[in-house]
């Protein structure tokens, strides 16, 4: 099984001709993902290595069936790439494009939920069912394919926790990166009620930071709606507060999105709080034998 | 981005949003002529990028020209939560009947622009958030759809009395909302909100924030900026294209990702060092952003340390290796270095150190550890 891509998944790239859609779909197809092609508007006809070019999302289905797409267009054209995509009706977007304006996702969240499509991002490092699909930026072979549901707002924190799962003979089912933007397409609780459902998941890693509420919203889910073992960690511990680390979504302000607050939930949850990223392995084997 | 309160009533001014007429002075005698023009009878605030000025005597009353220079005098200067103030606003006193509360903020939950309104204004509102939560109103406004004309109503009409101020305060709130979806605001606040000469409410206070990513289409937001928000350091940071926080500790760290480097500086202190900074050189694979973050890191003299963490993903570890021989060459580098790389071409990179005499870790407690052993 895995969540929401596996082999069969055919996938669209739209910024494909620049220079991160380019590197990045070479690169996916490497590693075994189905590209079915590309958009940049204005030079459809050419193609990326063998991966055709489109001049806009419609042309490309006028050719291909999609099942999701993956967006790398600058943080100014993002928005509307994104709407591009739901009003073409693709069902899973992913958009890796960093710095999107918040303003813009406010309305475009809504917007793709009317549509009943679901969206990945901004700002986050895609998703990889290893063995299977790749949907994102992540190095492939750090992943090893297994059990273990992995959760993230970061990207390389992401790798960092993989890259222990993997060392210590813990495979993956599918690792999904949900973006560090305040507001975001899918959250925590999105991608734990796919793993809970999903039959090869065992155990899932969920790996949060400061800013927001998203921590103690999956920790109540986890409590109430999840009997599959969750081990957590959460980054920006020694933040100062009112101060923007990189990610736009990661500040604590008002005394809310405290790293207290988010280990106390989990806690309270009966989710553990690993302290660093090298314990998780640990954690894990312990949960799934209990 | 902040911006002082005398440039966010500039631009509630060209909102149509209530405000005093107003003058800002950066010498004390300018302060005399400025009150005079303003009827005489004025206030004297310090304009600084921290809450508290009251409290901390940065607010003051003045009778005439003449006080208002003495009480220019004796806030220019002064220090507000560190931050030495270089610019005061005068403006004229106004008789308070009442005062009220109006904020506008992205609201994550939700996934909305969410409007608080309250009858309690003039106090801290974070305080009243806190202790009094049921006396602030909240009204989520989905922006896809705008402001719901009923709702809003239904808002204002249990905060203010009558209906010449339930008008007003409308008013109000509907050009806050355009201001603040118009030039990418994260939070817009009225505070207070005064009720004066009986029938007419004024915008006595302005604190507007924007969000960062969207400044690329604000030139005119963007010429606000003040850079006394930033340290010299986070300004460097900036002009470099990294991502850039300091601290007040003595372990320099250059990270790729904001998860990451926040996680390398939890670590650092779970083994009981501290970290002089956040450093995210992104995802990008320039050899010259090392070197202009060993710079930036290498210009703080606290700094006794430095510990690089890269996990290549896009980033390639022999581009951050070339970087870090290049800074090398270039710069004197007089603190031990702890270097751990792993990722993306990272036989490559190990290759380039080792045959450079430097030595990298490949995991990221045993980097720590080491690091933290070397204050």
């Amino acid at each position: 099984m895995s969540i929401l891509i596996n082999e069969k998944t055919r996938v669209l790239v739209q910024g494909i001709t620049g220079r991160d859609g380019s590197f990045h779909a070479r690169t996916m197809k490497a590693d075994g993902t189905k590209i079915v092609g590309g958009v940049t508007p204005g030079k459809g006809g050419q193609d990326v290595e063998g991966m055709p070019v489109y001049n806009s999302v419609t042309e490309a289905l006028d050719h291909t069936p999609v099942d999701a797409t993956v967006i790398f267009v600058p943080a100014p054209f993002a928005a509307g790439a994104i709407k591009e995509a739901a009003d073409a009706g693709i069902q899973l977007i992913i958009c890796i494009t960093e710095g999107v304006p918040v303003v813009d996702m406010l309305s475009m969240y809504h917007y793709v939920k009317r549509k009943g499509v679901k969206l990945i991002g901004p700002n986050c490092p895609g998703l990889i069912s290893p063995g299977k699909s790749k949907i994102g930026i992540m190095p492939a072979r750090i992943h090893k394919q297994g059990n273990i549901g992995v959760i993230s707002r970061s990207g390389t924190l992401t790798y960092e926790v993989v890259y222990n799962l993997t060392s210590s003979g813990m495979g993956q089912s599918t690792c999904v990166g949900i973006g560090g933007d305040p507001i975001i397409g899918s959250s925590f609780i999105d991608m734990l009620a796919l793993f809970q459902a999903d039959t090869e998941t065992s155990g899932v890693v969920v790996i949060g930071e400061i800013g927001g509420e998203d921590e103690e919203a999956a920790a109540a889910f986890i409590k109430t709606k999840m009997d599959k073992p969750v081990v957590s960690f959460i980054s920006g511990r020694s933040a100062p507060p009112g101060k923007r680390m990189g990610h736009a979504g990661a500040i604590i302000s008002g005394g809310k999105g405290t790293p207290q607050a988010k280990i106390k939930a989990f806690q309270d949850a009966g989710v553990p709080v690993a302290d660093r990223p090298d314990e998780i392995p640990e954690l894990m084997k312990d949960r799934l034998r209990a | 981005m902040n911006i002082h309160e005398y440039q966010g009533k500039e631009l509630f001014r060209q909102y149509g949003i209530p405000v005093m007429e107003q003058s800002v002075v950066t010498r004390a005698e300018e302060a005399g002529p400025a009150a005079e023009k303003l009827g005489g009878k004025v206030v004297v605030k310090a304009q600084v990028l921290v809450g508290g000025r009251g409290k901390a005597g940065g607010v003051k009353l003045a009778a005439n020209g003449a006080e208002a220079v003495e009480k220019a005098r004796s806030i220019l200067g002064m220090k507000i939560k560190g931050i030495t103030v270089e610019k005061v606003m005068i403006t004229p006193a106004s008789v308070i009947d009442r005062e009220y509360y109006l904020g506008l903020t992205v609201e994550r939950t939700s996934k909305s622009v969410i409007l608080m309104a309250s009858k309690a204004g003039g106090v801290d509102i974070e305080d009243l958030a806190v202790n009094r939560p049921d006396e602030i109103l909240k009204l989520p406004i989905n922006v896809a759809d705008g402001i719901d004309s009923g709702k809003l109503h239904g808002l204002v009409s249990t905060v203010f009395d009558s209906e010449p101020l339930v008008k007003q305060a409308e008013e109000t709130i509907r050009k806050l909302y355009k201001l603040f979806v118009e030039k990418d605001c994260s939070l817009v606040e009225i505070n207070p909100y005064a009720l004066v000469s009986r029938d007419k409410l004024v915008a006595l206070d302005a604190k507007v924030n924007f969000d960062d990513n969207a400044l690329y289409r604000h030139k005119d937001i963007e010429a606000m900026r003040n850079p006394e928000e930033y340290s010299a350091d986070e300004i460097a940071a900036r002009e470099a294209s990294l991502s850039f926080v300091s601290m007040d500790g003595d372990i320099g760290c250059i990270v790729n990702g904001a998860g990451l480097a926040m996680a390398t500086m939890d670590i650092i202190k779970l083994f009981g060092g501290n970290p002089a900074n956040f450093l995210d050189v992104g995802g990008s694979s320039n050899p010259e952003k090392v070197l202009n973050a060993l710079r930036i890191i290498l210009s703080n003299k606290k700094v006794k340390a430095i510990l690089i963490n890269i996990f290549g993903g896009i980033t390639r570890c022999d581009d951050i290796a070339r970087g870090i021989l290049m800074a090398r060459d270039q710069i004197e580098i007089n603190v031990p270095m702890v270097i751990r790389l792993i990722g993306t071409n990272e036989e490559e990179g190990r290759r380039m150190l080792r045959e450079a005499g430097l030595a990298a870790e490949e995991r990221l407690t045993d980097a720590v550890k080491k690091v933290v052993s070397y204050r």
